[in-house]
């Protein structure tokens, strides 16, 4: 052993040598295919306001789907995404919210709780397509809902549900103990202690998970196709109030009732076309959705930013 | 003990820090050391919690180059080579293949009995069967659990009890022939019989190869060492033989701690 | 509290204890009530689950009626709208199963490569802003990707591959990948930075390298992570409609050659519901037995990878 301890040490030291360059092309490649989530980003949306740019004018945004690529307009669809947004969130966050509370602050440690936490880890892994399915018999034809804004803002709710409960939970659960504790010291019920403090503390948190929920949803196409959404639609759900065609008036929920369709059905539709034309109108739409989803999901992650510097109990 | 008073000749040095700082971002953690480390000695780091002992052990295998901000000054110079072990052009890397060490709580890694041991082998890129099978023996019996696991050396390393644990990681570090041994408070997470045993193998290593050992435990030190240090602050403030700095400690400081805790 | 204190009768003590209790009583209830309501909205996520297995099966039952099992798995064709209807299940899974083969054979890699990158390689400052980045790509909507897989990458592949149909599940299954990318590479880092560190240093302190502590140590203690990241990869490929339904052609076709274009499971339930089909037709209860299909293979890779977890947990 001692015979040559130079070239011994000549041996290790290639060896580091070796396993060093080793390490080096493994970082390369984590970094390259880092790069490449980060190309295709960019590549879609450049892409897409490239291919698009020719649509981006105002008639775009006030125009109805037409059999005229060029004339042809997002207007039912962004409407009909924001409506069926706005039933999503005004159903999910209530639930979530109130489920993820019970789990958290209410829950016993027994069976029933066990099958409501493996219920929501499983459902998280269901294909949203079954979500649709599930949507189709249930509130499509037992509910008799029909193909409407509420019938698809209801099967997004479901299918968001677990993303809000989740988030709730983790907001709740980095509130310390002393807060609930000096809470009820003071003489606050359970519920008092939740809503004026558990709630307004985790909030932030919460607001995440619904932004990363809702940008979830709006992108969502299979399922609303599932349950028999229409493709082209060159109307708009009743205002409240207004007049409608046979000289009546709408009611203030009306709207929830009314046929639609959304941006990614009417992206869908427009690739889905042999014509080219319709690319451009694909490409304009698919940039506008994606800026609405990104700028959610940017905002999300801001916020928990914003949330981790912040927070010093 | 024994062995210590009956070397009496001066014995030659493993390594010897020189003006050692050490700094964790911007807050100076070890303060201008300088200490040598016997060869074939057990030298014994002794100190309150946060002295600084743990931080000037994991110097000695460049442990803190693993995380960001850390900082070294001064020199560990390593014989026979005489070595800057600090030094810039030094891969740590290099320091750790020939510096092992041994953690506070056993850390197997979760695979076999022998893949355990033969973890710094394969390290090494030793491929060759029959060496690695006699190199994990070796190891083993010198680490003395050998006849504890001889039968099942493919069973899962986590399995073992805590004191087991502690000895094949002590195995694992030998199977690679270091020429220091670093033990960073190993009989902290043991039952007494477990530290007995550990205790008995560090003083029979020393056969084989300079060990270095913090513990918070000062009977500790005093049994298993040739040398101590006490730190302090994460300064050096006394350093000598062991019997020398339990009997008459020159340092009042020193004398607080040890007849303080040891009454 | 106040005002029942204020307002009780102070002279005898008994009325305004009794008084408080009661108020204390009526709070209990009002406590109840709303405990109650927050358990109601706890339990809609098991209605879901429930009423998911009800419209499948109820629907699936009145299909089977009609349709044997034994023809719905082993006849090679589908084509339950002709005249002369076939209902050969296997054709639709065949298009899933090599899809995601595809998808998976492009995610499970990258992901696990990004994963070990970030959780071992890269310093904060790179984790810290390739986190939010991989989080964007998880966000893109499927149809976007479907767009993508059509206009953008079959034209490329094309080049490289010049008999490539302008449908494939090549093109739809490597997007797909890239899709799930995101995934598998969050979960399998968040496993990953849950080993301990006193691990690591174990294999460091032994002379071992990055790479070689990374795969060697760090993976196999991670590996029940590793394994449920991979099944939620399996579960978002299988499930994947979008993509499909726009970039691999729709035509129901029993192949496993990724270079041609076939249905699957997903993207045959797009298709019919396209089109009008009347309720409680055969059509329209195919799309049941289809979707209970592909839950059941879901479940499949779920009770999988919950084995496998459990199997690698008991070891370390």
């Amino acid at each position: 052993m001692q015979a040559n301890p130079n070239d011994k040490q000549a041996q290790i030291r290639a060896l580091i040598a070796r396993g060093k360059l080793k390490d080096a092309l493994f970082a390369a490649l984590g970094i390259i295919c880092l790069g490449i989530g980060l190309v295709v980003i960019f590549a879609l949306v450049a892409d897409m306001a490239v291919k698009g740019a020719a649509r981006f004018n105002l008639d775009f945004f006030l125009n109805f789907a037409s059999r005229r690529a060029t004339q042809a307009g997002i207007l039912s669809a962004w409407v009909g995404s924001l409506l069926v947004m706005l039933v999503t969130a005004l159903t999910a966050v209530p639930l979530g919210v109130a489920a993820g509370l019970y789990l958290e602050e209410y829950a016993k440690r027994n069976w029933i709780t066990e099958v409501i936490e493996i219920n929501i880890t499983n459902l998280a892994a269901v294909p949203s397509i079954v979500y649709g399915l599930l949507a189709l018999g249930i509130f499509v034809y037992t509910f008799g809902f029909g193909q409407s804004i509420l019938s698809a803002g209801l099967t997004l709710a479901l299918l968001i549900l677990p993303i809000v409960i989740v988030s709730t939970r983790e907001a709740i659960r980095s509130i310390p103990a002393m807060i609930r504790e000096g809470s009820m010291a003071v003489g606050a019920t359970r519920w008092q202690t939740c809503r004026y403090h558990i709630i307004p503390y985790a909030m932030p948190g919460i607001l995440t998970g619904v932004i990363i929920g809702l940008a979830r949803a709006i992108g969502e196409t299979a399922p609303i196709i599932t349950i028999g959404a229409l493709t082209f639609i060159a109307f708009l759900p009743p205002v409240p109030f207004s007049e409608l065609a046979d000289g009546t008036r709408a009611g203030l929920f009306d709207w929830v009732m009314s046929p639609f369709t959304v941006m990614p059905i009417q992206i869908f539709n427009w690739t889905s076309r042999p014509d080219p034309a319709f690319e451009v109108n694909a490409a304009a739409a698919g940039f506008v959705l994606m800026a609405m989803v990104l700028t959610m999901n940017a905002i999300a992650i801001w916020l928990r930013y914003r949330l981790r510097k912040n927070i010093k109990w | 003990m024994q062995t210590a008073s009956a070397t009496t000749a001066a014995p030659a040095l493993k390594a010897e820090a020189r003006d050692f700082n050490f700094f964790y971002g911007d807050v100076q953690a070890l303060k201008k050391i300088n200490m040598p480390i016997h060869d074939k000695k057990v030298t014994a780091l002794i100190g309150p919690s946060g002295c600084g002992k743990s931080t000037y052990l994991r110097s000695f295998n460049r442990m803190h180059d693993l995380y960001p901000g850390n900082r070294y000054e001064g020199e560990i110079r390593f014989y026979p080579d005489n070595t800057n072990l600090l030094s810039p052009d030094v891969d740590p890397i290099e320091v750790r293949m020939r510096v092992g060490m041994v953690f506070q709580k056993p850390n197997p890694f979760p695979k076999s009995i022998f893949e355990n041991v033969a973890y710094g082998l394969r390290v090494r890129g030793e491929k060759n069967r029959r060496a690695l099978d006699d190199k994990v023996e070796a190891a083993l019996k010198g680490a003395a659990i050998w006849d504890e696991v001889k039968d099942r050396l493919q069973d899962l390393a986590t399995n073992l009890s805590g004191g087991q644990q502690q000895r094949l990681c002590i195995a694992r570090a030998l199977a690679t022939d270091p020429e220091l041994l670093l033990f960073d408070e190993p009989t902290s997470a043991l039952d007494p019989i477990a530290t007995g045993a550990i205790e008995e193998l560090v003083h029979e290593l020393k056969q084989r190869v300079t060990i270095l050992i913090v513990t918070h435990n000062m009977q500790q030190a005093a049994r298993v060492s040739d040398y101590t240090a006490y730190m302090y602050l994460g300064e050096m403030i006394e350093f000598g033989k062991t019997d020398d700095i339990f009997i008459k400690p020159q340092d009042k400081r020193t004398e607080d701690y040890i007849t303080g805790r040891m009454g | 509290m106040n005002s029942c204190a204020m307002t009780a009768p102070p002279a005898p003590d008994a009325p305004v204890v009794s008084n408080r209790l009661a108020k204390n009583a009526m709070r209990h209830a009002s406590e109840r009530v709303i405990e109650a309501l927050l358990f109601a909205a706890a339990a809609v996520s098991v209605l879901t689950t429930v009423g998911i297995v009800y419209v499948l099966v109820s629907e699936s039952i009145q299909f089977f009626q009609s349709v044997g099992l034994v023809e719905f798995l082993t006849d090679t064709q589908w084509t339950p709208l002709f005249d002369d209807a076939h209902f050969g299940i296997m054709v639709l899974i065949s298009g899933t199963l090599v899809s995601s083969a595809v998808a998976l054979a492009v995610a499970i890699p990258m992901g696990t490569v990004i994963a070990i990158y970030l959780s071992e390689f890269a310093n904060p400052k790179v984790r810290e802003l390739a986190k939010p980045i991989l989080e964007l790509l998880g966000g893109i909507p499927t149809i976007v990707f479907g767009y993508f897989a059509l206009l953008i990458v079959t034209p490329l592949l094309q080049k490289i591959f010049p008999e490539l149909p302008g449908f494939s599940l090549l093109s739809a299954g490597l997007v797909m990948g890239i899709m799930i990318v995101p995934y598998v590479a969050s979960l399998s880092e968040d496993a990953m930075r849950a080993v301990p560190m006193s691990l690591r240093e174990g294999s460091y302190a032994m002379g071992g390298t990055r790479l070689h502590t990374a795969l060697h140590v760090v993976v196999p203690a991670a590996f029940s992570g590793l394994a449920a990241s991979y099944i939620l990869g399996i579960s978002r490929a299988v499930g994947e409609t979008m993509i499909l339904a726009v970039a691999a052609g729709m035509q129901p076709n029993l192949t496993w050659n990724p270079m041609e274009p076939a249905a699957t499971i997903t993207s045959y339930i797009v298709q019919v519901a396209l089109g009008d089909l009347p309720h409680g037709s055969i059509g329209y209860q195919t799309i049941f037995a289809a979707g209970l299909t592909l839950l059941l293979i879901t479940l499949l890779f779920n009770i999988l990878g919950q084995w496998l977890r459990r199997k690698f947990r008991e070891n370390y």
